[in-house]
């Protein structure tokens, strides 16, 4: 029998049309949709009196633009109308929507995987780029634009050309203090942000099978970060013990049925990959970025890059342009680096662990002076779990403010911004110019990096800040 | 949607590697419901200064990129973002070809769907276009039906496409028009499964 990777297993199961010279015609099981990506979608069928093909498959929720002060109070006239068009959308082709008002609301890759929607061996779409999230359960997910939203919503199928497969080996265990989030912007650092353009990654390796599925969720988030179409992570009793009693899971009999399935998926031995990378765990240390993309990252005890020691000019240039949108002299160690803001959030780090993380190192202590800081957990859910835990009493004690679930500052597409000129540490995974506001200078960190920054009011090694051990 | 065969225009370069959607369209746009109206809005952070006016640097704002048609860039354009008010932005602005070493899976994708034709050519290809559109206004034709691109003064490309986005962006197809066509197999690919 022919050895597969759980990629081309999921991909041979899902194909509906092969037909020679043309893309393949996969099946999608599950499609989640948000405020932004989808109206022109919706707009499209109603313009060709069409409807949504499977509305059982099809689950919706508001994330981009939800205030997370108060949801309510939606100032913004054009968020709040994109909000109610897609509460009249869904409403109009029967598609379930976890609205502002529903227990279930959150981010759209936090949900998913919290009510059970996210299952192994499925494809999953979503209008947006980080869908690569629901690949750490062993699904194959990734993110579309509007257009394909549509032909989604009206075939529940899609026509995809085979990418290739990569390896991204990731050996060894990790040190004590270095977290998922680092291992997935070291890896970014080492081989660039599109190193994966083209392909679908599997992550494999000790320090991947000894993650939690909230760990392994941060790393496979970023793998748009590297460009690549997915990154996905083979099931194992760590996603079986995860997914085990979820609202969208099968129950009982059915479940332990589901998990037979779930675990032929995982890739067999000796299978063949495209393409095979490496990178050693013990080696990576945590990560700060210090540009204006996501390679552009180093190890919490180096410097900032001189262009100076660059003999390619495109390299030079690089580095200048992101230096001087960053503000940063050459050669600065990181940690002399100060920040005005710190953003614990996104579909990257919002969920009960990094949550834990970033309490453990803010607990007994305070916000420096001059430093904002925003908790901002990834779904209702979280947030009274985290109450429940007294977590946001530690985050409010220590000087954060405490925060109602949605992307907030990660984008900024809602009132959450950074001022221009002004500094952030923050554990989103994008650090693009402009993303958390014009002129915004975003550090990508961990959620334990993140809140001894809020604390120093400035970048430090959270290893010799704290000596309780992050994992 | 119109088909491309042949497309004439003015080329703009813009040598910068790792343009991400963000730049393209940045996220204060994103609100509208429409598919319309976004070229106004394109680059908009590095097209206009905090006040408004024009950045005279900014590579679209020069004199000679006026009423370009096509668009040259350096590696990895239109990462990051799934947003398709990108190419919706590009395509507003005028833009109908876009030329660069490689594009961002996604960004790829969604120009094809929406008619604009983004060709990937081999870097030193792309590096003789961007010297050439630099400073003057610069011509060129390009031919899908041909798969090639070529000015009036000898330089001459070829490109490769899949078949089946060729075949897409000739005609201008609605791709879901042509998937209800395989309405059976995807009826039965679900009983098959049960789902």
């Amino acid at each position: 029998m022919t050895k597969k990777t759980i990629i081309e297993k999921i991909w041979e199961k899902h194909t509906v049309v092969s037909e020679p010279g043309k893309p393949s015609l996969l099946y999608i099981d599950l499609h989640m949709v948000h405020e932004v990506t989808s109206p022109q979608a919706f707009e499209g069928l109603r313009l060709k009196g069409r409807k949504v093909r499977r509305p059982d498959l099809t689950f919706a929720t508001m994330d981009h633009n939800v205030p997370t002060l108060d949801r309510y109070v939606i100032k913004d006239e054009i968020a709040k109308k994109q909000m109610d068009t897609l509460s009249d959308n869904c409403q109009q082709f029967g598609v379930r929507v976890a609205d502002l008002n529903s227990p279930d609301s959150g981010i759209v890759h936090v949900i998913g995987p919290e009510l059970g929607l996210t299952q192994p061996g499925k494809t999953i779409v979503c209008g947006d780029s980080h869908t690569s999230t629901h690949g750490a359960f062993g699904a194959l997910a990734f993110g579309i634009g509007t257009s394909e939203v549509e032909h989604v919503l009206s075939t529940q199928t899609l026509w995809q050309s085979k990418p290739k497969t990569l390896q991204v080996h990731v050996k060894g265990d990790l040190p004590l203090g270095v977290t998922a989030k680092d291992i997935i912007l070291a890896i970014i650092a080492k081989f660039g942000v599109n190193f994966g353009t083209g392909s679908i990654i599997e992550f494999t390796g000790e320090a991947i099978r000894n993650m939690t599925m909230e760990e392994r969720m941060t790393v496979c988030n970023m793998s748009i970060e590297a460009g690549a179409k997915a990154g996905l992570i083979s099931p194992d009793e760590t996603t079986f013990e995860y997914l085990k009693g979820r609202q969208y899971v099968p129950q009982g009999e059915e479940f332990e049925k589901a998990v037979e399935q779930w675990r032929e998926l995982a890739t067999d031995e000796g299978a063949e990959y495209d393409r095979t990378v490496e990178i050693e765990a013990s080696e990576i240390e945590p990560q700060v970025t210090w540009g204006t993309n996501p390679s552009q990252g180093i190890g919490v005890n180096g410097v900032v890059p001189n262009p100076a020691d660059y003999n390619n000019a495109a390299d030079k240039i690089a580095i200048e342009q992101a230096l001087n949108y960053m503000g940063l002299t050459p050669s600065t160690p990181i940690t002399n680096v100060e920040v005005q803001h710190v953003f614990i959030g996104s579909c990257t780090n919002s969920r009960m662990s990094d949550l834990r993380a970033a309490a453990q190192v803010a607990k007994g202590r305070k916000v420096a002076p001059g430093v904002r800081a925003m908790v901002v957990p990834g779904s209702q859910k979280i947030k009274l779990q985290a109450e429940a835990e007294g977590l946001d009493q530690v985050f409010l004690d220590a000087g954060f403010e405490w925060r109602e679930s949605g992307c907030s500052m990660c984008l900024s597409m809602n009132p959450d911004f950074v001022p221009e000129g002004e500094r952030c540490a923050s554990t989103s995974n994008r650090n693009f110019e402009g993303r958390q506001g014009k002129g915004a200078r975003t550090h990508l960190v961990s959620p334990a990096m993140a809140a001894a920054a809020a604390v120093a009011g400035k970048f430090v090694d959270v290893r010799t800040f704290t000596e309780a051990t992050v994992k | 949607m119109a088909g491309i065969v042949v497309h004439k225009g003015n080329v703009a370069a813009m040598n910068r590697v790792n343009v991400d959607t963000d730049q393209i369209i940045p996220k204060q746009f994103l609100k509208r419901i429409e598919r319309t109206g976004f070229g106004q809005f394109l680059f908009f952070d590095w097209r206009f200064h905090s006040d408004g006016s024009d950045n005279e640097k900014f590579e679209l704002n020069q004199p000679h990129n006026q009423n370009a048609s096509i668009l040259v860039a350096n590696q990895n354009f239109g990462c990051g973002s799934s947003r398709e008010h990108a190419p919706w932005a590009l395509q507003d602005y005028g833009f109908q070809v876009i030329i660069a070493p490689n594009f961002a899976d996604i960004f790829y994708n969604n120009c094809v769907k929406n008619g604009i034709l983004a060709i990937q050519l081999p870097e030193e290809k792309v590096n003789e276009l961007l010297v050439k559109a630099d400073e003057a206004v610069y011509e060129l034709t390009v031919d899908l039906s041909q798969q090639i691109l070529f000015d009036d003064n000898g330089f001459k490309a070829e490109f490769t496409i899949d078949p089946y986005w060729k075949e897409m962006l000739l005609n201008g197809w609605d791709e879901v028009s042509l998937t209800l066509n395989y309405e059976e197999d995807i009826s039965n690919y679900e009983k098959q499964r049960a789902l």
